[in-house]
């Protein structure tokens, strides 16, 4: 065990347990358990928002492949990650106030809650649960096997005790703290990636010699590293802009990253979140992925993508910093982790078992089943992660496209267009999900469809289907209530 | 944006369209910028790019620049345009100013 490394560790771990702790004592006072356990009573402030937003879609890029990308690719993914930017202000942008007052209107805690009241149908709101359940889960499960190698590699446990060290972090203060405990360690966990990239990036370049001999090695080495086009010319600019949908604005259709577009005090916190959001989203990303790239003169021949970023932390900076820095990876798992948990418990308690199996629960009742089914959750994603099956590393890959391609219009139609109804939002959804299994396995075989990320066709098509059902089927118009639903 | 006919929009959501067309024009300035740059620049055969503060110019003027310009944008933005509303109902009919 290399203990240097390994004490900045435990002392984020520590760290985090204490956020925990402090959010369930607040919310011992709180009246609604469940819009506190979900949503944080809606009180973030500027800061947290924007972090809790960079922590739970910044992720989205780790799910590419992120730095160890980079690292093969050259600064063509680099381009590719920048199209993040816009998540830092386009979701709070768009969805805006609008949705805030709508959300408050409808008293909604989660996504579904306001699928529910625009569309008022129970096809609906069990469709969308359903996907959060299977999308969700399977991306969660993915990223516990990501933290497991992570702790696995930094203190040489076997992957199952390490996986069951980040399980039990993870669970206990999720589980009792809700969302207000996972907003603020979002926000302690971004600072960390914010510190963490800055310095490894620093710590990389001065290991490459500089700037110059960096980009001079690797133009030595392979002049199309440097170019936007990717390590054997493969990213075309089509391809590249189609990120734009994947994770860039499309992300406005993820039900973990719409319902923190409900969650915040007031148009003040909602403006500090917008430049906070977008320097902080923009820094992390432009870091990050240019240490994958800086690493390759640094550290040749990485065979491994996910070892790149621990690998050049050990290589390039004193232990105790390169535990601090080693941080941040965990940080942006375990923030994912826990958004993502806590949505799909969301999904099973308040948008199924209130809504339709036991509608007169009690506040203790709920609270109860919110924190068993939580856990039970946590520990089937556990099991799941010893030994984890071929279907489900395919179903975490897909799962945020998926999500997008069910979502997206439902969500920004229902907002802004009257005329969206209930067959409108199902054909959407339905068409949405199923082309885009159908064309990602297209895709994996034949190589992309009109050379655009399989994203691209659904999030089209689905919106051809919501307008047509919309018109086709009862065409009227739906207006918002004009005050709080009783 | 559009009023509807029957029932005017309240000002509130008003208000909320125009700063949602404001988010979707940033995105379009953002994608030009970084499209613009990028495979402009960055299509010129490697040998031949010249480095701006030890990057090449394509990544330089599309990746950080670009960023930066959209911070700056947004700023701007929330600095001089975005509206501070309340997202209440309780207090006035139609939502005083918060601050």
């Amino acid at each position: 065990m290399n203990w240097d490394v390994l004490l900045p560790l435990i002392l984020f771990l520590a760290v985090i347990f204490f956020i925990g702790v402090w959010s369930n004592r607040k919310m011992v006072k709180s009246t609604s358990f469940l819009s506190d356990y979900f949503l944080g009573s809606r009180e973030l402030g500027g800061l947290v928002l924007a972090m809790t937003m960079v922590a739970t879609y910044g992720s989205a890029s780790s799910f590419l492949g992120g730095p160890g990308a980079a690292y093969s690719i050259g600064l063509g993914w680099v381009l590719l990650a920048m199209t993040q930017v816009a998540t830092g202000y386009f979701v709070l942008l768009v969805l805006g106030k609008k949705f805030a007052i709508v959300a408050r209107r409808y008293k909604a805690v989660t996504l579904i809650d306001f699928l529910k009241e625009r569309y008022n149908s129970k096809p609906v709101v069990l469709l969308s649960a359903l996907s959060i359940i299977i999308f969700l889960f399977a991306a969660m499960a993915a990223q516990w096997i990501g933290g497991a190698y992570l702790i696995q590699s930094i203190t040489g446990l076997t992957y199952t005790s390490a996986l069951f060290v980040f399980a039990i972090a993870v669970l206990i203060y999720v589980i009792i703290g809700g969302f207000r405990a996972v907003a603020f360690t979002d926000t302690f966990q971004g600072i960390v990636m914010f510190i963490g990239t800055l310095l490894l990036l620093i710590g990389v370049v001065i290991a490459g010699g500089g700037l110059d001999a960096i980009f001079n090695d690797l133009m030595n080495e392979n002049p199309n590293l440097v170019t936007p086009y990717g390590q054997d010319g493969q990213l075309t600019a089509l391809y590249v802009s189609s990120f734009w949908i994947l994770v860039g604005v499309g992300v406005i259709g993820l039900p973990q990253v719409a319902v923190r577009a409900m969650s915040y005090r007031d148009s003040r916190s909602m403006h500090r979140a917008l430049i906070i959001g977008t320097i902080v989203v923009g820094f992390i990303m432009l870091n990050m992925h240019l240490i994958g790239v800086f690493a390759r003169p640094v550290l040749p021949g990485i065979e491994v993508a996910d070892q790149v970023i621990p690998l050049i932390a050990l290589e390039v900076l004193p232990g105790w910093l390169a535990g601090l820095v080693l941080a941040a990876p965990l940080a942006a798992m375990m923030s994912t982790v826990d958004s993502l948990l806590l949505l799909v418990s969301s999904s099973v308690v308040k948008d199924v078992y209130i809504n339709y199996i036991k509608p007169d629960a009690s506040n203790n009742h709920i609270m109860k089943v919110s924190m068993g089914v939580t856990g039970f959750i946590g520990i089937g994603v556990f099991i799941l992660a010893i030994n984890p099956p071929e279907l489900l590393i395919m179903l975490n890959l897909f799962a945020f496209g998926g999500l997008e391609a069910a979502f997206i219009w439902p969500v920004v139609l229902g907002l802004y267009w009257k005329y969206g109804n209930k067959y409108g939002a199902l054909a959407s959804m339905i068409t949405g999900i199923v082309s885009y299994i159908a064309i990602f396995q297209y895709n994996s075989v034949y190589g992309d469809l009109l050379g655009v990320h399989a994203v691209v066709i659904p999030v089209v098509l689905s919106l051809v289907a919501f307008v047509v059902f919309s018109l086709l089927i009862k065409r009227e118009a739906y207006y918002f209530p004009a005050k709080t639903m009783s | 944006m559009r009023t509807s006919e029957k029932a005017p929009l309240e000002r509130r959501f008003r208000i909320a369209h125009r700063e949602a067309c404001i988010g979707v024009t940033l995105a379009v300035i953002n994608i030009i910028w970084w499209y613009g740059f990028a495979y402009t620049l960055g299509s010129k055969p490697p040998e031949d790019y010249t480095y701006i503060f030890g990057f090449p110019a394509w990544f330089f003027w599309s990746c950080i620049v670009g960023f930066i310009v959209m911070v700056f944008l947004v700023y701007i933005v929330v600095k001089f345009v975005l509206v501070d509303m309340s997202l209440e109902d309780d207090d006035t009919e139609d939502g005083g100013q918060s601050k």
